[in-house]
């Protein structure tokens, strides 16, 4: 016996959530398995679809022509990349789709779906990121606006240094005054205290002891307290940033206090993992899939997997996921592969070459393996468009062009042919690419 | 056993830190990211001592799966604790006693569940608790789990033995302490839902299964737990049995952390062939089908809040019990939330974690309290206990559900 269902969705990303969403829509019983917690809980919260054009397309041999600069409309000349992109593969209204199934999953957790044109958010190393969606906290802090900013940092989060980020906006020429400072976290911390532990503090808004003098901050809350820190630092500044940890599942309450003490609107920087914005985004799917009816296995990996031949080649029958050494089997009609690249592990590389890691799918690569990389760490390298080479129903194909299971899909990272990290644009893969696996998959399940 | 790779997988995301829920509440614990990868460096060092910040991990294990680089977490929590305990800790020390008295709970348990009328109304009295806090250090906040009338192997032993004989479907039964000194009606209930399903039971000879020993740091005692544990139940598998325990520490400890910490011939084995009660089930039977004829209305079957021990997150199995109960028709399992109970095993009992371990449970308390049912459901004995104590409801185990649903109302399985 087996643990059945009709599609297996491997992979508990944003491409594993989305196919598994889709599917389940279209009336499939979904079985989702993932070998670690959602790496979306490790993830900056912005959805990108397309946020740099082609970066080669100007170059001239080895020389830059002149800078590409952030796109302002993602969909524009998708029918102009190469045959091969993810979004060609998947089909000309597959991105759109897909954001439209996030947007729904999410509901007002999120911005953006309101336009088809970028916006563009300030990252914790005083970018300008380009992105299609963001979380409702990020809104005042996008970077069209024209109001006077103030970025406050706190000493215990390193990883954001807010005058930094405050001086590298302005070279970067933002429409707006912009201006940092650190401050210390109110109420007694350890010097390395978890960013939950700061949020939750947020959250609960408890009265804080004395931190430094007699009788300072006695009967005063968290928030006010943090507040009446920021205070004097305001000067002109019409809206305050502050790195992403203004409380949990509750971060609206806490912003809405925050903005109405500082007199000013105040939002979030998204900031590195572990990611409060991450955490927040994968609760909301998650609580969507269980809503959806879909079932899920969390923190064992996929191991082996049992086919037999069928009339129009090979099918899966099962996979088999490892518990401790303990070997349980899921059988399902249809299967999607969502494990990510080569950083997510659903790529695999040695000396000789790089490999799908559970089911051995073809990966095209160069034979000679200094064709993989070039010199520079932003260049053209061959290894960043890595992955297995799905037809239209994103079925990966063998070296042949012949599908390699007739029931095995692939979703998101693990799918080659784009540079996703020069073109900002893995999660509008993830997610074109996890609807029409999805829903293909639910329709022949 | 090597750590070094482990220990170099490490990234420093901090990904464990923010899983971690006593680093939550407890400032003076650096979290499992110090008490891992970087105590075992520093300990490379060979004037370095073990961080005595060590006991206050909870050995929740949460960390292990919230690791997206596959560190051995626990196991190098384990270890150091093991190490600090053997060549730091003094043994005639208030801690180290009350620490080996609590890990090994079998052995009193033993004892005090020959005369259980009496043990109870001792361990029931509030002047006994209060010297056992003085004294001890084990809080006389909770009241001491009460022992049954008999215990669940002299049950076994005087019904016969197995009702039903098969040469195919065979398990051996881990019931570990609890279920036999005190929570009998669960252990039943696994007798009753398996031969209902048609399987031959063995009940094989065992100790303890360490959980409270690694917790404590008292690998001494684990091992020689382990050594009888793993004869015994690879003696069972080698004629045909799978192990199944029905508390998710047990299957976590014979399946994780004896083959992470012990090489007896046989570990292997053993933890390839271990389960989970339940999860068992739902591989090999259609639970599913004879589930959803009966409806729960006409059986007295509460609607449940039901939380998931971090053990059974760490098997992957936080989710089974409510995915199974939505084919129950006429319940309402409501998951109470992600958040650990705070009791994890023995650390709730001592004096100076109680309150971090009530601080902890908070959330997990709010949301039972908002959750539909009136009753609780948990597969962990010690989260039961923290349910109840911090709510007053009643505590089901899932087996018990699926006895009430299929057994109690002879649906044909």
């Amino acid at each position: 016996m087996a643990i059945e269902s009709d599609v297996v969705v491997i992979g508990g990303g944003l491409a594993g959530a989305t196919a598994a969403l889709s599917a389940a829509r279209e009336g499939a019983h979904v079985h989702l398995i993932s070998a670690n917690e959602s790496t979306l809980r490790q993830a900056s919260g912005l959805i990108d679809a397309r946020g740099y054009p082609d970066p080669d397309a100007d170059l001239d041999g080895d020389r830059r022509v002149s800078a590409p600069g952030p796109l302002v409309d993602p969909f524009a000349g998708i029918e102009d990349l190469p045959e091969n992109h993810p979004y060609r593969v998947a089909g000309a209204d597959a991105l759109r789709e897909g954001l439209a199934l996030f947007d729904d999953a999410v509901g007002d957790l999120y911005r953006g779906g309101h336009t088809d044109r970028n916006a563009l958010v300030a990252t914790t190393s005083g970018r300008a990121k380009p992105t299609a969606r963001y979380p409702r906290s990020m809104a005042p802090g996008v970077v069209s606006d024209e109001r006077p900013m103030l970025l406050v940092g706190f000493e215990a989060a390193t990883d954001f240094d807010a005058s930094l980020a405050a001086e590298r906006l302005s070279a970067a020429g933002v429409p707006f005054d912009v201006v940092g400072t650190t401050i210390a976290f109110p109420g007694e911390y350890r010097a390395d205290a978890a960013v939950t532990r700061l949020a939750h503090a947020l959250e609960r808004d408890e009265c804080v002891g004395s931190a430094h003098g007699e009788n300072e901050g006695q009967g005063r809350t968290t928030r006010q307290r943090l507040a009446d820190r920021i205070r004097p630092h305001l000067g002109d500044a019409e809206r305050v940033g502050l790195p992403a940890m203004l409380g949990d599942a509750r971060v609206e309450e806490v912003r809405a206090d925050l903005s109405e003490r500082l007199d000013a609107p105040v939002f979030e920087v998204p900031t590195g993992p572990p990611s409060l914005p991450g955490i927040r985004l994968a609760d909301r799917l998650f609580a969507a899939l269980d809503e959806a009816g879909v079932s899920m296995t969390t923190g064992m990996p996929v191991v082996d997997f049992e086919s037999t031949g069928g009339a129009d080649g090979d099918r899966i029958d099962r996979v088999i996921i490892d518990r401790n050494g303990a070997q349980i089997p899921y059988a399902a009609e249809q299967f999607v592969l969502a494990t990510g690249g080569l950083v997510g592990k659903g790529l695999d590389s040695d000396r000789e070459r790089a490999r799908e890691a559970v089911f051995d799918c073809y990966v095209p690569q160069p034979d000679d393996r200094m064709q993989w990389s070039k010199a520079g760490a932003f260049a053209d390298h061959a290894f960043a468009r890595f992955g297995v080479e799905p037809d239209g129903a994103m079925r990966p194909l063998d070296a042949e062009g012949v599908p390699e299971f007739e029931n095995l899909r692939a979703a998101g990272g693990v799918v080659g042919g784009a540079d996703v990290a020069r073109e900002q644009s893995a999660s509008g893969v993830s997610l074109a690419t996890g609807l029409v696996a999805g829903r293909t998959a639910a329709e022949e399940a | 056993m090597d750590l070094r790779p482990g220990a170099d997988s490490c990234y420093k995301c901090t990904s464990c830190d923010t899983s971690c829920p006593v680093a939550e509440v407890d400032d003076s614990f650096p979290g499992p990211k110090f008490q891992g990868p970087e105590q075992w460096r520093l300990k490379r060092k060979e004037d370095t001592e073990i961080d005595d910040s060590i006991t206050g991990c909870s050995n929740c294990m949460r960390c292990d799966g919230a690791c997206p680089s596959d560190v051995p977490l626990s196991q190098m929590h384990n270890t150091a604790r093991g190490e600090y305990v053997e060549n730091q800790q003094p043994k005639l020390s208030r801690e180290y006693i009350r620490n080996r008295i609590l890990a090994n709970y079998g052995t009193l348990a033993g004892l005090g569940s020959k005369v259980p009328r009496l043990t109870n109304a001792i361990m029931g009295n509030s002047l006994v608790q209060n010297v056992n806090e003085k004294l001890l250090g084990i809080t006389a906040e909770r009241d001491f789990p009460e022992f049954a009338d008999r215990t669940f192997r002299s049950w076994w032993k005087q019904r016969g033995g197995p009702m039903v004989e098969s040469e195919d479907k065979r398990i051996a039964y881990f019931h570990g302490d609890y279920a036999n000194y005190n929570t009998v009606e669960v252990a039943k209930a696994l007798v009753r839902v398996y031969e209902a399903f048609g399987y031959e039971i063995l009940v094989p000879d065992q100790r303890c299964s360490g959980t409270p020993m690694f917790a404590n740091g008292m690998l001494d005692d684990a091992r020689r737990s382990a050594a009888v544990n793993v004869e015994s139940l690879g003696d069972a598998i080698e004629r045909g049995y799978d192990v199944v325990a029905s508390c998710t520490s047990c299957s976590m400890a014979l399946r994780q952390e004896y083959p992470e910490l012990f090489d007896f011939e046989g570990t292997e084995t053993v933890a390839a062939n271990t389960y989970d009660a339940l999860e068992y089930l739902l591989i090999n039977e259609n639970v599913i089908d004879p589930l959803s004829e009966v409806d729960a209305d006409d059986h007295d079957i509460p609607d449940f809040a039901y939380h998931a021990p971090c053990h059974s997150r760490n098997q992957g199995l936080d989710r089974q019990a409510v995915e199974l109960f939505r084919h129950l028709d006429g319940v309402d399992v409501a998951d109470v939330g992600d958040s650990c109970s705070g009791i994890s095993g023995t650390y709730g009992w001592k004096e100076e974690k109680y309150e971090y371990s009530m601080e902890i449970g908070e959330e997990m308390f709010e949301h039972m309290e908002h959750a539909e049912g009136q009753t609780g459901m948990t597969e962990c004995p010690t989260c039961s206990m923290q349910m109840e104590h911090g709510t007053g409801y009643e505590i089901d185990h899932p087996l018990q559900v699926l006895e009430a649903a299929l057994v109690d109302t002879d649906v044909e399985v």
